[in-house]
């Protein structure tokens, strides 16, 4: 289990995605956790053992390092990223839930079900309407809150974004203020500024997604009310009428929910 | 034979558990075991090397470190996970036991061997308590042995070789602090998580 499992989930839910959706999971797999994995985990990993300070007095070094870095940097972007790809399941969740309804009728052998077989049933790309909107702008927001919260976080636990090569500590058992080196401050600086960067696109990205959604839906309900002549919902021919939202998703992701289908 | 193997383990049951139950799958991957293994395994990577005493007797840490961590807060998180997953493996057999069957009879017994009903429900029903029981004890476990969830920087310690009390400094109390409310705070929803199935279960 690794963030490679986390990939093959989320591949899932970018089937159902608007094409700024699936922007921003590119960026969230390249640039957040491929370079976690590939380089940050690198830089940190050897933060406690560097961690020098100027004093002979055993337990002085420990206490330091546990009052300027409360939570690691890195296990806060470990975190941030968990939380972050998490509301996406919620899609997956209601997408998994319709699909379980269209198997139950189709078992039913309802006259209103459309597919042929349960193979169609499972293939089927829902279109973003209806309650899965609905599901589907929560989760945007949802993962808009847990940047915004972890960004904050960040900024103040840490006071800004960079990192000192030199803090005074003067916690017990030290025996007076005692000057404490942090390994690789520059290196770390810069990997801190580019992680906050990335983060703040996938924000923009998340914002762009939501006003596109919030776009459409109100393009929609203007044109049902600009329209009288408006048939008796049938649900395919509502499905075929607004597939604009769609015409821009790509049939290149095939990945299936991991135990959600 | 790693993680992989329980990630397996817990897809296949997927199929046969209901709507709960798969949120309870997706909260032991994602928020226990992902988290386990993108952040808590480092931070208690060097504990033992990282535990100071302030004292230069030999033998002194070591002795200290086994007094207070007779089993490391890592070590319980992995079992606790393993214990809490196992139960799903009941369901998973008496499936293939049912499937085995009709085999064997070469026909059809069963309208879904994988459907909840009859001796299959009670199965699920029984891996769901033995889920919860687990969860608890281990709960029970860890507020005992560290007197309850909290990790202190300084620990006080007299244990023959070192020559009086010594003063002895865990490292990263804060962060592994922070953790274990997380771990807590994950069985308590899988704990809820299971209650409720079995209520949706038992009232269905």
């Amino acid at each position: 289990m690794d963030w490679g499992a986390l990939h093959t989930i989320l591949g899932g839910v970018n089937k159902h995605s608007t094409s700024i959706g699936k922007i921003w999971l590119t960026v969230l797999f390249i640039f957040r956790i491929m370079i976690l994995v590939v380089a940050a985990e690198r830089v940190w990993g050897d933060e406690q053992d560097d961690f020098i300070c100027n004093t002979l007095q055993p337990g002085c070094k420990n206490v330091c390092y546990d009052h300027f870095f409360p939570i690691s940097h890195i296990r806060l972007w470990a975190l941030q990223l968990i939380f972050v790809s998490t509301p996406a399941l919620l899609v997956a969740m209601h997408v998994a839930y319709r699909r379980h309804e269209k198997k139950r009728q189709f078992r039913k052998g309802d006259q209103k079900c459309e597919y042929k077989d349960i193979e169609e049933i499972r293939k089927q790309r829902f279109r973003i309407e209806g309650s899965l909107w609905w599901t589907y702008t929560s989760s945007i927001f949802f993962r808009l809150v847990f940047e915004a919260v972890f960004m904050y976080a960040f900024y103040f636990m840490y006071d800004g974004f960079r990192m000192p090569r030199l803090m005074k500590c003067n916690a017990w058992p030290c025996p007076n203020t005692v000057d404490c080196f942090v390994s690789r401050p520059t290196e770390k600086t810069v990997f801190t500024i580019f992680m906050i960067a990335v983060s703040s696109i996938c924000i923009l990205l998340n914002v762009a997604e939501l006003c596109y959604l919030l776009t459409k839906f109100f393009l929609r309900r203007s044109k049902k009310a600009g329209n009288p002549k408006h048939h008796p919902n049938h649900e395919n021919k509502e499905e075929t009428k607004q597939n604009e939202m769609n015409e821009l998703i790509s049939d290149s992701c095939q990945n299936t929910v991991i135990g959600f289908s | 034979m790693s993680w992989g193997f329980l990630r397996d383990l817990l897809s296949g049951v997927n199929k046969y558990s209901t709507g709960i139950g798969r949120i309870w799958v997706a909260v032991v991957f994602i928020f226990r075991l992902l988290v386990y293994i993108a952040a808590a395994e480092n931070i208690w990577k060097y504990e033992h090397d990282e535990f100071e005493c302030n004292i230069k007797q030999p033998g002194c840490e070591n002795v200290c470190f086994d007094h207070f961590f007779p089993v490391s807060h890592i070590r319980l998180w992995t079992l606790q996970l393993i214990m809490v997953s196992t139960p799903s493996l009941l369901v998973v057999f008496h499936v293939a036991y049912r499937e085995n069957r009709e085999k064997h009879h070469n026909q059809k017994l069963y309208k879904r061997p994988g459907q909840l009903d009859g001796g299959l429900l009670c199965t699920y029903l029984i891996s769901l308590i033995l889920k919860t029981g687990f969860e608890i004890v281990f709960l029970v476990l860890f507020y005992k042995l560290y007197n309850g969830f909290k990790v202190p920087r300084l620990v006080k310690c007299d244990i023959r070789p070192c020559p009086n009390t010594v003063d002895c400094y865990i490292s990263k109390p804060t962060e592994k602090m922070i953790f274990l409310y997380f771990l807590v705070a994950t069985s308590c929803l899988c704990i809820v998580l299971n209650l409720s199935e079995l209520s949706y279960l038992i009232f269905k």
